[in-house]
């Protein structure tokens, strides 16, 4: 399947048993209308597809599917395509199954607190839709003005807020999907568990590659009366992460807690002019949510804390439009980046948060070694690092540089006892950093949970579990003993 | 040697199947016991603990109670409130996945589970998860194993989010009745109140509130009801938690779980709510196979399912049975994590 004309010949028969089942304005084979999908957030990387589809209904997934097992064709799931990661990328010999038209919201319940959605909603949209309830869905990924509720649930997606109202996993009750074999599988309930083992916990997550999304009920939460941020200054990045350290010891957890670097405050302050202190070494931005005495009473407490802990200057938002303000510079680090750097590379580690003034020093010797600068949001509640590499890709190398760059980061990351990826999944882009992380019996062990609900292998494939072979390859294979366990099992 | 090593000695060339355990506080819990036991307690203590990550990390047969009460020196705590049975490890808790009055605010075993390591039934350590909150490198094995009754593997280690113990509590306390009592609770959820818990049982709602002394001061005001002495509010909750309540005496006793917002399960038996409506106790003097049909008919109708708790005959299954392709899934998962079927066979479905 190499060849330019092998591929002609299979998308001719793919295409003709999609237009079977689908209408023909639901089935892509025309590059031209394929090329939007040949990459997602990750534009680094691209592929074109063998076909694109655009299902509207249950019944034509179902379809789908059914085509794609029978006739042994890699089928890629795609929401909005803003996810950083490489997971929607296409496969040469693949179809993509865009969500776009499967974008109803089914139910809006505000007695029951729930919501159940098709795949292609946006996060947004459900809170949006459940403002006049008084309600809304917690997880706020910063893409949430056009991510979609089904590549939320393939990713778990988090967002500024998730330290005290949790990830995807802790706000959706229950999936509907379909497995390859074309069979309806309902995960979860709309009670608060399920009978058996906790297939839903594995299933978001799982970067699209167990089962292709139908249906999903969303928890939603009453929305807080009001909010105030308190927005400080540290003279040592350091100083800074000991201070959230002590809110947290105080057992205070903000609704928000963000911290910036200086080059990243220096970054944003000229283009959103929030305010920032650009003289700082670390700005930190701690939310407090709830009744109006319960903000009070919380910021007070978080102010005196974060004086005691070394604070060089505090502000408190003192109306909504204030609060906004102060926010818009992290909102807008990502934007600001683009505006000072042609491009940039996002990272997206995960660290036990006392080790940040370690890694910050790490990367800052890699800026030398790189010869590349970096900017970093954190959300220091969660430990999440953004280091956000700036690069010029028309310089020869600068990409390969960057990349390299990001892959030490990580490394250092896993070093730490933290992780390769807090939210951006791991995709096509952290693949061989998912070999640093994992010896060959855990990922072993991620294939067969793959193989447990795809046995064919169709899913997704290729992505988020690095085969050995690959691992090997990269040169950074965590071998035990000496010895390749599996060595010779068949990989996905 | 190591403890470790042990095991995966004795995984490796056992000829017969294991059953996993710590405490053996919830031998009662789920379907037949099989297997020669693989104490868990000589694998115990407190790996790390820190108050300001909010992680705390155990080997499995670390008591609840040395953990609880380390917690406790920092005001911290597992916020879904496992039952404490006597001698409760760390592993069965995360194993059976029971959680107490907190879990419809708080959230569930699973949602607190960040990492674990595993030995599966080749004997192979593995890791999966972290220490961290966020982390979504590869599938998330660890809260997989949250309610598996181990029967994917020996749980070695676990890491858990604690959360800070709330700075105020009240407990409150109204004549309703159940009807009433599931509606008021649905609307109170919808609105910004810190209620932590609930109960409803013959004809009395008992609530909790938890937060900031602002926000508990100001939802007693608005709800009204009365006010609960404070020891005899921690001592309710408390026996509603480790199910010393006399409600939980006697009889066989079956789990319902359901939508919060099921109308009234109509069925013979004594009912005792939970969880905002979400978890209805139902507790029989006699069952039997069409009792047993009748209970999974009603929950099943309501949106939800039922598991044979404690007691009864157990012939009936004491999970609600599985939809074919979900127990298709299962079937190859313990395959692929057990190959040889030994751990905890048939403790959760017959094989």
């Amino acid at each position: 399947m190499n060849t330019v004309s092998d591929l002609g010949a299979r998308r001719t028969q793919v295409a003709a048993a999609l237009q079977q089942v689908l209408p023909a304005r639901a089935v892509l084979s025309a590059q031209e209308d394929t090329r939007p999908y040949e990459c997602d957030g990750l534009a680094a990387y691209r592929q074109l597809p063998l076909i694109v589809v655009l299902p509207d209904s249950e019944e034509q997934v179902i379809a789908v599917l059914k085509v794609c097992r029978e006739l042994n064709v890699p089928l890629v799931p795609r929401g909005a395509g803003t996810g950083l990661s490489g997971g929607a990328m296409p496969v040469a010999d693949g179809v993509v199954l865009s969500t776009a038209r499967l974008n109803r919201i089914v139910r809006m319940d505000a007695f029951s607190r729930t919501a159940v959605v098709q795949p292609g909603v946006r996060n947004l949209a459900i809170s949006e839709a459940a403002a006049q309830h008084g309600l809304y869905y917690a997880p706020d990924p910063s893409s949430q003005i056009a991510c979609t509720i089904g590549g939320n649930v393939a990713e778990n997606s988090g967002g500024v807020h998730c330290l005290k109202y949790g990830l995807t996993v802790h706000n959706v009750l229950r999936v509907r999907m379909i497995t390859i074999d074309g069979e309806v599988v309902e995960l979860g309930s709309d009670a608060l568990d399920a009978p058996g083992l906790d297939l839903l916990s594995v299933f978001i997550g799982s970067e699209g590659m167990l089962g292709i999304v139908t249906e999903v009920t969303v928890k939603l939460v009453p929305k807080p009366a009001t909010a105030r941020v308190i927005m400080a200054s540290f003279d040592e990045v350091v100083k800074g992460c000991h201070a959230v350290a002590a809110l947290i010891a105080a057992g205070i957890i903000p609704a928000g807690l963000e911290m910036m670097d200086q080059t990243s405050s220096r970054m944003v302050e000229p283009f959103v002019k929030a305010g920032y202190d650009t003289d700082a070494a670390a700005i930190l931005l701690c939310e407090a949510d709830g009744t109006v005495e319960e903000v009070e009473e919380e910021i007070a407490r978080m102010t005196a804390v974060l004086n005691t802990a070394g604070a060089i200057a505090i502000a408190v938002s003192q109306s909504e439009t204030e609060r906004l303000k102060f926010w818009s510079g992290r909102k807008n680090a990502f934007p600001a980046a683009g505006r000072i750097s042609p491009d940039y590379y996002c990272m997206d580690g995960t660290i036990p948060r006392k080790r940040l003034g370690e890694v910050l020093a790490g990367i800052a010797a890699m800026e030398t070694k790189y010869g590349l600068r970096c900017a970093n949001v954190f959300h220091a509640g969660d430990g999440n690092l953004h280091p956000l590499i700036l690069f010029n890709a028309n310089i020869p190398d600068e990409f390969h540089r960057a990349e390299a760059f990001g892959a030490e980061i990580l490394a250092l990351c896993v070093e730490v006892g933290g992780t390769i990826t807090g939210e951006h999944g791991v995709g096509i882009e952290k693949i061989d950093s998912m070999c640093v992380q994992f010896k060959p019996a855990e990922l072993e062990v991620f294939f067969s949970v793959k193989r447990s609900f795809d046995p064919p292998g169709l899913l997704n494939p290729d992505k988020a579990i690095p085969t050995l072979n690959r691992c090997a390859e990269f040169g950074k294979m965590r071998v035990s003993g000496g010895a390749l366990p599996f060595s010779n099992l068949p990989r996905f | 040697m190591t403890v470790y090593d042990d095991f995966a000695a004795r995984i490796r060339t056992t000829q017969t199947p294991l059953r996993i355990r710590g405490g053996g506080t919830k031998d009662w819990y789920g379907q037949a016991l099989h297997g020669d036991v693989l104490d868990t307690r000589v694998n115990s203590g407190i790996v790390s603990y820190e108050p300001t990550e909010l992680v705390i990390t155990a080997r499995c047969g670390t008591p609840l109670a040395e953990i609880e009460s380390l917690l406790a020196q920092h005001h911290q705590m597992l916020a879904f409130e496992p039952p404490r049975y006597a001698a409760s490890t760390i592993g069965g808790v995360v194993a059976s996945a029971l959680s107490g009055p907190r879990r419809a605010s708080a959230g569930a075993v699973r949602d607190f589970v960040l990492g674990a390591v595993l030995m599966d039934g080749r004997g192979e350590i593995l890791r999966f998860g972290g220490q961290v909150m966020k982390n979504v490198a590869g599938y998330d094995v660890s809260r997989l194993l949250a309610g598996s009754l181990g029967t994917l593997g020996l749980i070695l280690e676990v890491s858990l989010k604690v959360l800070p113990v709330p700075l105020r509590e009240a407990s409150l306390r109204f004549e309703m009745s159940e009807i009433d009592a599931l509606r008021r609770l649905n609307e109170w959820a919808g609105q910004p109140l810190p209620i932590s818990a609930s109960c409803w049982h013959q004809g009395v709602l008992s609530l909790r509130l938890s937060g900031a002394d602002a926000a508990v001061v100001a939802a007693q005001r608005r709800l009204g009801g009365q006010v609960l002495d404070d020891g005899e509010a921690a001592a309710f909750w408390a026996s509603l938690r480790d199910q010393t309540h006399a409600y939980f005496a006697g009889g066989s006793l079956w789990r319902m779980s359901v939508p919060s917002h099921a109308s009234a399960i109509v069925l013979h038996g004594e009912q005792l709510i939970e969880w905002g409506g979400a978890q209805r106790w139902l507790k029989l003097a006699e069952d039997g196979v069409d009792r047993a049909s009748a209970i999974r008919r009603s929950a099943a109708a309501a949106g939800g399912h039922a598991t044979l708790f404690r007691g009864g005959d157990k012939s009936v299954g004491v999970f609600h049975p599985l939809a074919p392709a979900v127990a298709a899934i299962h079937k190859r998962l313990k395959q692929s994590f057990d190959p040889n079927g030994i751990f905890n066979p048939g403790r959760m479905y017959a094989n």
